[in-house]
């Protein structure tokens, strides 16, 4: 009897994971030009290709499906180069994120190789930080809306709310693109997270060490007053490809490959 | 009958308690035959640790032309740095650093030690062209090995190094100046960063390392 009824659950338990586990789906994101907060040398606006980008961050239920099909990435076999110790420390088990994280909020305490992994594995990749940054530039009804004082209001009135990575994917604001999340729920890796370059010490006049890194004193930010984007990249500089955060999770992104009917026709 | 009956116990008991023996020979010798083997396989062909940089798969090109990867380099201490041949700046300033490095180690040691550059710069830097550098830098012998991959590759093996990199012009990257300095294992023990900073530190890691070696 007893066994039946975990026979049952165990089935039952596997139908909602598959629901929740379904692919993200994802948005096309036309191609244009945006001036990054640090860029160039010759700060010209930095180009972007067509790209498609997934409309919410991973959640729980899909990074467990995924951990299914790779064990070797769960809590327990998970290698100590590839991340940390904290590396889905809240969730109950290796196969179980427990009764306190919801199916649908975005996983986080993952590292970047997880993130790079997980995104390999659906056929995609993780962002650039200059394709999420054109993404997250953009708020309900414009593609550029970082002048808008409401806009830069919002992002920085949810760096002061504690624990939004706890809620569900889907709840903020849909941008002009149709993605949802960028602001408001977590901070989010990117695949070149690591090309930053800030010293601990921000508020010398120079906001790099020459000593340290080749090049750096030539790269300044391009708008000082974009406070709310100066956080983000201070927060990535001060990543390691292994660190593991609770209010950090990821999404993916994909090339906008050009005749997807045909192929999709083939199989 | 009765009497064979008991005899017929007494040689089933026998038998019974000569199997148990048997068993646990034959486990016991089992047991010690497994440690011994485990022992064998420690010293001949350790796992790599759950920290070792043999742990990535990525496969690279060095200066000649030969295809390796990370973990072909398995049993030396590796000595490794980030640079791009077309850089101006501080990259020859870290390259003298290496060589500095490599002219000061104990000429005892120097059999353990690889030194290994690895270009940032993958689109440009072929093999031809890292080995032209190579030479015209006097870094040719077998202890120095020039390597390239794919892009992804690259932004991988740099995050593992906490190694940041961007291009900020056509022919121009912004990096971090860090030696980092791998024992046997393949584990990190050691960064120097920074440019121009004292090497000895750097090269009593290098030697400790390698002295375990022998």
């Amino acid at each position: 009897m007893l066994q039946r009824k975990v026979v049952l659950f165990s089935f039952l338990l596997g139908i909602g994971t598959s629901l929740w586990a379904q692919q993200t789906p994802m948005v096309s994101i036309k191609r244009g030009t945006y001036v990054p907060l640090y860029g160039t040398t010759d700060r010209k606006p930095v180009a972007i290709a067509v790209f498609e980008m997934d409309v919410y961050p991973v959640t729980n239920a899909q990074y467990l499906a995924f951990l299914k099909k790779y064990p070797e990435y769960s809590r327990s076999k998970m290698k100590g180069i590839f991340a940390d110790k904290s590396y889905l420390s809240h969730w109950e088990s290796d196969f179980n994120y427990g009764k306190n994280n919801l199916d649908n909020a975005p996983v986080t305490n993952v590292s970047w190789f997880a993130a790079k992994k997980y995104c390999e594995c659906q056929g995609k990749r993780l962002p650039t930080m200059d394709e999420w940054e054109y993404v997250a530039m953009a708020d309900e009804k414009r593609i550029d809306a970082r002048t808008k004082e409401a806009f830069n209001r919002y992002i920085m009135s949810w760096y002061e709310k504690p624990k939004t990575f706890a809620n569900p994917i889907g709840q903020t604001f849909k941008n002009y693109w149709g993605v949802y999340d960028m602001h408001g729920l977590v901070w989010e890796w990117t695949a070149d997270f690591n090309s930053i370059f800030l010293s601990g010490e921000s508020r010398k006049d120079k906001d790099t060490d020459k000593n340290l890194f080749c090049g750096s004193g030539s790269v300044n930010a391009t708008d000082l007053m974009n406070y709310a984007a100066f956080m983000r990249y201070a927060f990535r500089g001060s990543l390691k490809a292994k660190y593991t955060t609770r209010n950090l999770g990821f999404r993916c992104a994909k090339d906008k490959v050009a005749l997807v009917k045909p192929i999709q026709n083939l199989r | 009958m009765m009497k064979s009956k008991i005899e017929c116990r007494k040689i089933k008991k026998g038998i019974v308690s000569l199997l148990f023996l048997g068993v646990f020979v034959v486990a016991m010798a089992l047991a010690l035959q497994s440690c011994n083997q485990k022992a064998k396989a420690a010293v001949k062909d350790k796992p790599i640790s759950d920290l070792s940089i043999y742990n990535l798969p990525s496969k690279w090109t060095n200066q000649n032309g030969q295809s390796i990867e990370m973990k072909d380099l398995k049993g030396k201490v590796l000595v490794m740095v980030m640079i791009y041949t077309s850089c101006k700046a501080a990259c020859p300033r870290l390259v003298a650093d290496m060589r500095n490095i490599e002219q000061r180690l104990p000429e005892n040691i120097k059999d353990d030690v690889q030194l290994v550059l690895v270009s940032i710069a993958p689109e440009v830097d072929t093999p031809k062209r890292l080995k032209t550098f190579a030479v015209e830098n006097k870094m040719d012998s077998n202890q120095w090995f020039f390597l390239r991959s794919t892009e992804e590759n690259t932004r991988e093996f740099a995050a593992v190094l906490a190694v940041n990199y961007k291009k900020i012009a056509p022919l121009e990257f912004s990096h971090s100046n860090i030696i980092s300095v791998f024992n046997a294992d393949g584990e990190l023990v050691y960064q120097q960063e920074g440019l121009g900073v004292n090497s000895d530190p750097t090269i009593a890691k290098i030697t400790e390392e390698a002295q375990k070696l022998n």
